[in-house]
């Protein structure tokens, strides 16, 4: 799962908990059976948990695009000069 | 979010909280509901009526009891237990209670009924203090609903008095 993929499936998640419990809590007060509202919200939470866990191509839209490995060879990365410098001298 | 493993955790997380709310809101919404329970007992004979050799009045009282508590009954609520308690003043005690028939109601539709009845547990006073006592017929009831708070209520209904003989 791609960097945009996990922000898609944390979003979906949320959103669709929040509607399926608010569409379980009306439709349960309205019709009057406590039940009904536990197994309307239940199929939410096993719908949500199919679309939202499992790494669907549709999460993976986005891939890193890494720069290709003779390019990176032409720039080689920055030296760092660590000669004694990292430790503080120490007063004589 | 980046592995499955996290994903489930968080969904399981956030559902479960989801429905803490949802309960807890279910539960708010019973203050909406204003019951309006009927009871009415009548007491159409004494069976007998004695003093036990240990000193103790004992009476065993024919009663009908007809209740409607159908406007207890939320969609929020597991069941209603209720009982029928006597109630009386004596010069030790300023309230005795003596419970003479309880029931279940497990559903509104079992909640409107007519009983004939001997009361289901003894009716002893705790020394001779029966004989021409006034005393009330309470119907108390315990709401217990599927979450939140038990909570409970009764019925006063007055006006009723022991034989003045034992017989």
């Amino acid at each position: 799962m791609d960097w945009e993929g996990q922000k898609v499936a944390e979003q979906l998640m949320q959103i669709m908990l929040v509607v399926f419990a608010i569409g379980a809590f009306v439709t349960g007060y309205v019709v009057g059976s406590f039940e009904l509202m536990l197994y309307i919200y239940a199929g939410g939470v096993i719908l949500t948990t199919l679309i939202t866990i499992p790494n669907w191509p549709f999460f993976n839209r986005h891939p890193l695009k890494w720069l290709d490995p003779s390019e990176a060879e032409k720039h080689p990365k920055p030296q760092v000069t660590t000669s004694v410098s990292k430790k503080k001298p120490i007063k004589k | 979010m980046h592995s499955f493993g996290y994903r489930a955790n968080a969904l399981l997380t956030f559902a479960i909280t989801i429905l803490a709310v949802m309960c807890a809101i279910a539960s708010f919404s019973d203050n909406f509901n204003s019951p309006s329970p009927t009871s009415q007992v009548q007491v159409l004979n004494i069976n007998w009526f004695r003093n036990k050799p240990d000193g103790d009045d004992e009476v065993s009282m024919t009663m009908n009891i007809s209740a409607d508590l159908q406007s207890l009954f939320t969609w929020n609520t597991k069941q209603v237990f209720v009982f029928l308690a006597a109630e009386y003043k004596t010069r030790k005690n300023s309230l005795n209670q003596v419970s003479l028939w309880d029931g279940i109601i497990p559903a509104k539709e079992h909640a409107k009924f007519y009983i004939h009845t001997t009361n289901k547990y003894r009716f002893v006073d705790q020394g001779s203090n029966l004989r021409e006592r006034d005393f009330n017929m309470t119907l108390h009831w315990h709401v217990m609903p599927k979450t939140g708070k038990m909570f409970a209520d009764k019925i006063v209904m007055t006006g009723f008095r022991l034989p003045q003989a034992y017989r």
